[in-house]
């Protein structure tokens, strides 16, 4: 419709602008980094090129980075599974009506826009030994004594369960957008073939909702492999390597220990492990969408 | 039949009076340990809502007047405001200019923008930290800091979605309203001014809105690029953490404040959030 394009690129150039600057630039620069061993408080603070992939070599026999990414990966598994069963039942109940259905829905609607870095704090407020309920709770109704500072399982499990109160709205949310569009044409036709709400569940709604699935099991993954805030506030990555993850990890070696040329190579094989799991569910995403049309 | 759809209605009904305990529980003891003393606080919690009588107010003076924390506060609020103006007006120029023109290789363009979305924070921290804090030197300002780096890199995030958000809605738009207006001898800003943006408005409004709470709520990027000037909200809490006998009060006092913009935002805009949030997987 315009007769040139010029004003095209002129309207686009200011995001390709910032995003090349802070987003690529950045990129290339950790990549150039990663080659070289680099310690500014070791007794030589310059760079030294140690041979090619020096750094990438170190890191595939380095236990502690790869059991965080074995961990980083299990957790996200794992949230994924309760937040995904749950957040389903929660949609599906909300199609059907209930007295004070949208006050429960405001009310479930709010950890979704809570900071993670305040999720950590009111968990921390919640659970911490000394100050907590939930501890005094636990201990008087079940016996069960906790105290995630000493307990790894502990740890581990209370961070699952931040990120389930933290995340199930969203998941919730988008099914019901996604149940809310389904078309009811073949809700009617199985009705009059005498289908029974199990059945229409399985070979109708599920199979109508994998689009929107997909889409959520995306964005969950993607958000809850690059988790660090809540874990930071709640337990630090510990106790000992209980909870820390992959993102956690590059933090304690580059700014606690200042190996950059290490954490840059770290950081390359995060965003590599993110990119090919992005990657592997994209192209599923994709070919569904082609399948489809 | 119409005693099992009642049995089933008050079933849901009892499943989320529970989930909505589960979900404020936290929020309340939050709330009730930012009006404690650090004496009423010691030994087994007490659960009674005692804010209804008194309130220790000096868990929020101590920190916000005394305390360093207004200044964070206001730091958050230049850096999330500026930071959602920027990328709701930048945005909906390269929407536009996505949406309306043939641009050679627009797609991979859109698809690159999302990629940066998707990347995880704690890769960039480093070279972001080394960049900040000795290559973007202009003399002797560096971005490490400042608030204007914050501002720039928070693009970075927010951008994509902004533009995924709204190019559903700028393709909305028909294409022949803008060639009438051409036509009409309009040039690219009256079709903005006049078309775009009031059409687009509740799509601009979450848009805007979304990135506020980004740049507010986003911690780990501000914490390695900031030390003392730009610090935000989030940083100043997190520096409760590391100090020993955490004062749990003005933590949770902080918390507490730090958590105002979200819930004004959720009571603005609590019936466009679906809309908003899920935008992308409804379309799918």
């Amino acid at each position: 419709m315009f007769s040139n394009n010029r004003t095209g690129w002129l309207l686009l150039s200011p995001t390709i602008i910032i995003l090349l600057i802070m987003g690529l630039v950045p990129f290339f620069y950790v990549l150039y980094v990663g080659f070289f061993k680099w310690n500014p408080l070791a007794v030589d603070p310059s760079m030294q090129f140690e041979g090619f992939g020096f750094n990438y070599r170190r890191l595939i026999f380095d236990e502690v980075f790869l059991a965080s990414i074995w961990r980083s990966i299990k957790f996200s598994v794992v949230t994924l599974f309760f937040e995904l069963g749950l957040g389903f039942i929660l949609a599906l109940s909300l199609l059907s009506s209930f007295p004070l259905k949208s006050f429960f829905r405001g009310i479930h609607t709010l950890p979704l826009v809570i900071a993670p870095i305040v999720v950590g704090s009111i968990f921390k407020l919640f659970t911490v030994q000394g100050l907590g309920p939930l501890p005094h709770l636990l201990k008087d109704y079940f016996g069960y004594t906790l105290n995630y500072g000493l307990h790894a399982e502990q740890a581990f499990w209370m961070i699952v369960i931040m990120d389930i109160w933290h995340w199930t709205p969203f998941v919730t949310l988008t099914l019901l957008a996604g149940l809310s569009a389904l078309p009811q044409d073949p809700y009617e036709s199985a009705k009059i073939d005498g289908a029974n709400n199990f059945q229409i569940f399985i070979y109708i709604t599920i199979p109508m909702m994998v689009p929107v699935l997909i889409v959520v099991i995306f964005i969950r993954l993607m958000d809850s492999l690059k988790i660090v805030d809540e874990v930071w506030m709640l337990t630090g990555g510990g106790p000992g390597y209980a909870t820390r993850f992959t993102g956690i990890h590059i933090w304690k070696e580059v700014f606690e220990k200042r190996f950059y040329g290490l954490g840059s190579a770290m950081s390359i094989l995060y965003l590599y492990i993110t990119i090919v799991i992005c990657w592997l569910l994209y192209s599923v995403m994709v070919s569904r969408g082609k399948n489809e049309d | 039949m119409k005693i099992r759809k009642l049995f089933g209605k008050i079933l849901t009904t009892l499943l989320w009076s529970i989930l909505s305990i589960i979900t404020l529980f936290p929020i309340y003891w939050m709330v009730l340990v930012s009006t404690r003393t650090p004496v009423e606080l010691f030994g087994k919690p007490d659960l009674s809502p005692t804010f209804l009588n008194k309130i220790h107010w000096k868990n929020f003076t101590k920190p916000f007047i005394d305390g360093i924390y207004s200044d964070y506060l206001i730091n958050s609020i230049i850096v999330a405001t500026s930071n959602a103006l920027l990328v709701t007006t930048l945005a909906l120029m390269a929407t536009y200019a996505l949406s309306r023109f043939k641009l050679p290789g627009s797609e991979s363009i859109f698809f690159w923008t999302m990629t940066n979305r998707m990347a995880p924070p704690a890769a960039f921290m480093l070279p972001l930290f080394l960049l900040f804090s000795t290559v973007f030197k202009f003399g002797d300002f560096t971005l490490f800091d400042t608030k204007i780096g914050l501002i720039l890199l928070y693009c970075v995030f927010n951008l994509p979605f902004a533009i995924w958000l709204l190019k559903g809605i700028i393709d909305g738009i028909p294409k022949e309203l803008d060639e009438a207006m051409i036509v009409d001898g309009a040039n690219i800003f009256t079709i903005f001014w006049k078309l775009i943006i009031p059409l687009a408005a509740p799509g601009i409004a979450v848009t805007s809105l979304l990135s506020f709470l980004f740049a507010w709520n986003e911690y780990l990027l501000a914490s390695t690029l900031t030390s003392v000037y730009a610090r935000t909200i989030p940083t100043g809490l997190s520096e409760f953490v590391t100090t020993t006998g955490t004062n749990w009060g003005t933590m949770a006092a902080v918390a507490l404040v730090s958590m105002i913009p979200a819930l004004l935002f959720l009571f603005l805009v609590q019936r466009y959030i679906v809309a908003g949030l899920t935008f992308g997987a409804v379309k799918g």
